[in-house]
């Protein structure tokens, strides 16, 4: 039992007028924008000195944000999810602080650390390491931006697990490590899988807290997205939207990629479900 | 010490990992964190006060919060009937539009921001309808909260559709044979049961826009005590060196974010406790 088909039509149409606005427009302007100028103007955007540097410096501080925050997240769920112990939910509610916080401060924090007036500032000027408006600073910030994403996917879904598959294996005498590769580690493959997708997108995207601790130097110390803004504010457009580009074809991988976990991992359950259902019946 | 701290397990490695975890969240997080509330107390109380009190910054508050919180219900609304749409009817190019709702939640703020400008411009794809309506959206406070909506939209969406989902056709069927008619069964049975899914979207979501940063400054025009949000009242005192202002306003963004934050937990509890 349902609405009337006049209403349900009616509300489809509301909801795709919402939705095409708001999702499917900004896709086509984003490639229609940077097309705007042909072809060639668009390769030539992305193959100039400055542009390959962001493309460069976005993928150092992904690279290294990445499996850190990976190593964390899953350290971080195995304590959480395979132990008890007082604090837990305030342990999770600090891990989850970097995503409560704007960007902005984000970036403000490590400039209070790192920064000349900062709490560092003098020692580091001292010893000539430059931070702040220099690569370290982007990389820091890009860490402290997707610091959860890991973590919030594992805990839940390895909550959900419990601890019986690691124990069983224990008792018959699995050391440590061969416990987490051979038993945990299958076990939640998608979930890592989406949290490292979802950490990439964020650190290769992220502007506001890049953007505070970034010194906006022309080849040196621009990701992709500040390179944009750049571009953007020169009235450079077709150049801007050729970068924006770049980061939406990352943008729709992830999503697909998002798509196919959710996708494998039903399957992946209900080929569990099945072998269960014909267990018990052969029982 | 350990053993003392956590009930016995079999299971190795927790020395290791809550180890690792622990000096990995202080160095990440909570020192760089507290590093910013120390700052703060060395300032002096006056310089904070004026700071966060100013007329500018009071006029950031209005519209960051202001306007966060029209977005945040917009999404609501819509979101819903998104959410609905998308698990309950069937329609071509369903699981793409479903797909696609990530898109705001993984796009590049900076993306967002000047896709959206160029959309909403007055020449622009969107832009070009309302203008010979009169209504302005780009450089205006209309735009950062369609900016805003835009940012807002998974959130909504994506924690209504589960319960959606779960929700048990039998309990509407029941509703059915006891007289009620569609609009009373849904009013009064599927909708308690989606208000708890629907709150904390729309917390999400309001948390969500009031530091967002990248997607609203290039559609807001960013005039001072007319389009200027608070995250980027930050940014303009760091770029005159006034750091202390600057994390002046960041204390105060904090402090309400941690309020937010709790607020959603809170709500998360009672949904649970009253639905479980």
């Amino acid at each position: 039992m349902s609405e009337p088909r006049w209403v349900r039509a009616i509300l489809i149409g509301l909801a795709l007028l919402f939705l095409g606005i708001f999702l499917l427009v900004p896709l086509i302007v984003v490639f229609t924008e940077a097309f705007k100028k042909g072809a060639e103007v668009y390769l030539e955007s992305i193959r100039e000195p400055d542009a390959v540097a962001a493309i460069r410096l976005t993928l150092i501080a992904a690279g290294i944000a990445v499996p850190l925050n990976l190593v964390f997240g899953v350290a971080a769920a195995w304590a959480i999810a395979k132990f008890q112990f007082p604090g837990k939910s305030f342990l999770i509610t600090l891990i989850d602080l970097p995503f409560s916080v704007s960007p902005v401060i984000s970036g403000l924090v490590y400039i209070l650390l790192f920064g000349l007036q900062g709490w560092l500032g003098p020692w580091l000027a001292e010893h000539e390491i430059k931070i702040i408006f220099a690569v370290p600073g982007i990389v820091l910030a890009t860490i402290f931006v997707t610091f959860p994403f890991v973590a919030r996917e594992l805990i839940p879904l390895m909550q959900a697990q419990g601890s019986e598959e690691e124990e069983a294996a224990r008792t018959l005498g699995a050391g440590g490590w061969q416990t987490f590769w051979r038993v945990t580690l299958p076990n939640i493959k998608w979930g890592l899988l989406y949290g490292v997708i979802l950490c990439n997108a964020r650190a290769m995207g992220e502007f506001g807290a890049v953007s505070v601790v970034s010194g906006h130097i022309r080849g040196a110390t621009n990701t992709i997205p500040l390179h944009a803004e750049i571009l953007y504010n020169e009235y450079n457009s077709a150049a801007a939207f050729a970068m924006a580009s770049l980061l939406t074809i990352l943008t729709l991988v992830t999503i697909a990629l998002k798509a196919l976990i959710d996708w494998k991992s039903q399957v992946e359950v209900r080929e569990v479900g099945e072998i269960r259902e014909r267990a018990l019946a052969e029982a | 010490m350990t053993r003392a701290f956590r009930r016995h397990s079999i299971l190795p490695g927790f020395g290791l990992a809550m180890g690792f975890t622990v000096f990995y969240l202080s160095l990440i997080v909570l020192i760089p964190l507290g590093a910013a509330f120390l700052k703060t107390f060395t300032m002096g109380w006056a310089h904070f006060w004026d700071t966060v009190t100013g007329a500018r910054a009071l006029a950031s508050y209005r519209l960051s919060i202001g306007a966060s919180l029209i977005a945040a219900s917009i999404n609501s609304v819509l979101g819903l009937l998104a959410a609905w749409v998308l698990v309950r009817y069937e329609f071509p190019g369903k699981r793409i539009i479903d797909a696609l709702v990530d898109l705001p939640f993984a796009l590049p703020t900076a993306v967002a921001g000047i896709t959206l400008t160029a959309m909403f411009a007055a020449n622009g794809w969107v832009g070009s309808w309302l203008e010979p309506l009169g209504i302005k959206v780009a450089f205006t406070w209309l735009g950062v909260v369609v900016a805003l909506t835009f940012i807002g939209l998974p959130f909504v969406v994506r924690t209504v559709q589960p319960v959606l989902q779960e929700l048990d056709p039998e309990i509407e069927e029941a509703a059915a044979t006891l007289g009620a008619n569609r609009w009373q069964s849904l009013k009064r049975v599927v909708f308690p049961e989606l208000m708890p899914a629907l709150l904390t979207g729309f917390a999400l979501a309001f948390a969500r826009a009031v530091g967002e940063y990248g997607s609203v400054i290039f559609i807001s025009g960013n005039m001072p005590m007319k389009t200027e949000i608070t995250p980027l009242l930050i940014v303009t005192k760091l770029a005159q060196y006034d750091y202390a202002g600057a994390t002046a306003l960041a204390v105060a963004t904090l402090t309400m974010s941690f309020v937010l934050l709790f607020f959603i937990n809170l709500l998360q509890w009672w949904s649970r406790t009253r639905y479980a």
